[in-house]
């Protein structure tokens, strides 16, 4: 178990080490940094100073080690957009805002998949599944953004039950939770519904049912523990999407989060920030997988033997 | 004498079967397909024809007029206008141009791509496949709005329609890969194989004369399994101002015109989003009944 963690947890961290390259020569193309902080008359003496300022005159290499070096103890530099704040204290201090809400959207997601999920497996062909598969099938197909704009229209414009954008109590996180959510549960639902159809056709549930336990226990206890290792993982992977897809559902709902710092930073050309971010989003995606791949090895125990 | 005894149907099976017969997989999606043609094929091909309206040209004196049905709405434009007086509906009907030619190209470039990699890792094995299989698996954990922003943001690139496919291809090549080296493992082993290499068949000669024909009902299923994701990858980075450059006429960048005028006129939204979810809902159709009839194996994916 423990060398399997090992390994698995140096490959993570591979990942995030390729990922940091990535980045960082993504955001050196998003054009000289210099254009950016000089306004266009600027003769070469004074570029030349601020881009001894900025380490910007070394190598490229030397410049990306210089910034994984940094980037390790959690600098990425001074915001250029938001002066007077470093872009690591920018995004730990949106990061609750969209915890918050990818939470929340987890938690629904969880709530209404797996109940669903077990039951349009057990109650297969019948009206209800149909619904279920109509339901699964929409969710793919819906836009988030455009879902979130109708959510809008139909709770806070016509409706007024529920405020339009910002972020406040409980109530303003509804609609946008539902919105990034949505797609995960018609997922989900569907993952769960074939996992379990599976499992209730298997051997060992004829045989606790011949034993005489009760129905309900046999599907919510022998089959869902069988049946819960694939939905699992793709939990995690949600949770990943929960968060990458948050860009776009605070944008809609102007949720004050990491996503529409992004957003801003990205429209802004500031790499500090942007370069912040996706490296702390990467890191929680990569996490997440990892997290799964444990749980999964915790549950399953052939597969840490390998 | 057998009379047929018409049932007593309670009141809500009506649309019930109605949508059960839609969304029937097993039969072919006739409606799907229909929606398909109507919605993307022919406005995507001969908009010009087809459209009441010059999409990008508004007339100030028609501004955000509600669709015809609503209390102030005209035939003249019969989804209604935008701030600037454009017709929704000649807007979504040049949109569909952009989303058909964004999901083509995007879908042909990463599928050869993907496909050229995946049979090259199938077919050679060794150190060439760890290669390829670690940049899928890189390129498969990206974070991909995120990625798509800076991509986008590139001066040298800039908002157009060759980056969004450019970024698209990059970052959907891997799937194909993942697919594609996955059957040529177990093909290459076939018999034919071995007796085309000892006939002096070459290695090129084989990876695409007699391994490719073998992976190409995977490789359509694939396609259409990425084509709602390529259309609502497009209009959501559009909806960011990431993806189609303004004014042309896209279904995310309307909807994106229309949120902040969603509490007087709503339209400006509803309309391109519905065309975005009717197309893809009717791929999603198309692939199901693809996927039953040509590939099954392709289920979980």
């Amino acid at each position: 178990m423990q060398r399997y963690i090992t390994i698995r947890f140096l490959q993570s961290l591979l990942a995030l080490f390729v990922m940091s390259m990535i980045v960082f020569s993504l955001a050196r193309m998003t054009g000289d940094p210099l254009d950016v902080l000089l306004p266009m008359e600027a003769g070469e003496g004074e570029r030349e100073r601020v881009a001894k300022h900025w380490g910007l005159d070394r190598p490229l290499y030397e410049q990306y080690f210089v910034f994984l070096g940094k980037a390790l103890r959690g600098d990425f530099g001074n915001s250029w957009k938001w002066q007077g704040h470093t872009a690591m204290g920018l995004v730990l201090e949106r990061m609750p805002a969209t915890l918050q809400l990818a939470g929340f959207a987890l938690v629904i997601s969880v709530v209404l998949a797996l109940p669903f999920g077990v039951l349009t497996a057990v109650w297969r062909d019948t009206l209800f599944d149909s619904v279920g598969k109509i339901f699964a099938i929409l969710g793919q197909s819906l836009p988030g953004f455009w879902l979130g704009i109708v959510l809008m229209w139909i709770f806070a414009v016509m409706l007024g039950w529920l405020p339009t954008s910002g972020r406040g109590g409980i109530r303003y996180m509804i609609l946008p939770a539902v919105c990034l959510g949505w797609f995960q549960v018609a997922t989900t639902m569907r993952l769960i519904r074939s996992s379990m159809l599976d499992v209730l056709d298997s051997e060992f549930v004829k045989l606790t049912r011949i034993k005489g336990i009760p129905e309900w226990k046999v599907v919510w206890k022998h089959c869902l523990r069988n049946a819960a290792i694939t939905p699992l993982t793709y939990f995690a992977i949600s949770a990943g999407a929960l968060i990458i897809g948050s860009v776009i559902i605070e944008s809609v709902f102007a949720w004050p989060g990491t996503g529409l710092l992004a957003v801003d930073a990205v429209r802004a050309r500031d790499f500090q920030v942007v370069q912040a971010i996706v490296i702390v989003f990467a890191a929680v995606f990569i996490l997440a997988n990892l997290l799964v791949d444990i749980l999964y090895a915790y549950i399953d125990p052939r597969i840490r033997y390998q | 004498m057998a009379l047929a005894i018409p049932q007593r149907v309670p009141w809500y099976m009506a649309p019930l079967r109605l949508l059960r017969a839609i969304f029937q997989v097993r039969q072919f999606p006739g409606v799907a397909m229909a929606i398909l043609v109507f919605l993307l094929v022919i406005p995507g091909l001969f908009a010009e024809w087809i459209a009441p309206h010059d999409p990008i040209k508004g007339s100030l004196a028609a501004r955000l007029k509600p669709p015809m049905w609503a209390p102030g709405g005209s035939t003249t434009y019969p989804l209604g206008t935008d701030k600037v007086g454009r017709d929704i509906l000649s807007r979504i009907i040049y949109g569909a141009r952009v989303s058909l030619r964004v999901s083509l190209e995007a879908i042909i470039v990463s599928g050869f791509i993907g496909t050229t990699l995946g049979l090259m890792a199938g077919y050679f094995g060794g150190r060439i496949d760890g290669f390829i299989m670690r940049m899928v698996d890189i390129s498969l954990g990206l974070p991909i709005i995120l990625v798509a922003l800076v991509f986008v943001s590139v001066p040298a690139f800039g908002p157009s329609l060759t980056t969004l496919v450019t970024v698209i291809s990059v970052l959907l090549w891997a799937r194909y890969a993942r697919q594609i080296r996955g059957e040529t493992l177990s093909i290459k082993e076939r018999d034919f194989i071995a007796r085309a290499r000892v006939a002096g068949a070459s290695h090129f000669r084989i990876m695409f004369r007699y391994l490719l024909p073998n992976v190409v009902n995977t490789l359509i299923v694939l396609a259409t399994l990425q084509v709602g994701f390529v259309i609502i990858f497009e209009s959501s980075l559009s909806f960011l101002g990431a993806g189609i450059p303004r004014p042309t006429p896209a279904w995310g960048l309307m909807v994106a015109d229309g949120r902040e005028l969603i509490v007087t006129a709503w339209w400006i939204s509803m309309f391109p989003g519905l065309a975005i979810m009717l197309t893809v809902l009717s791929f999603n159709l198309v692939r199901d009944w693809l996927r039953d009839h040509l590939d099954p194996k392709l289920k979980n994916v």
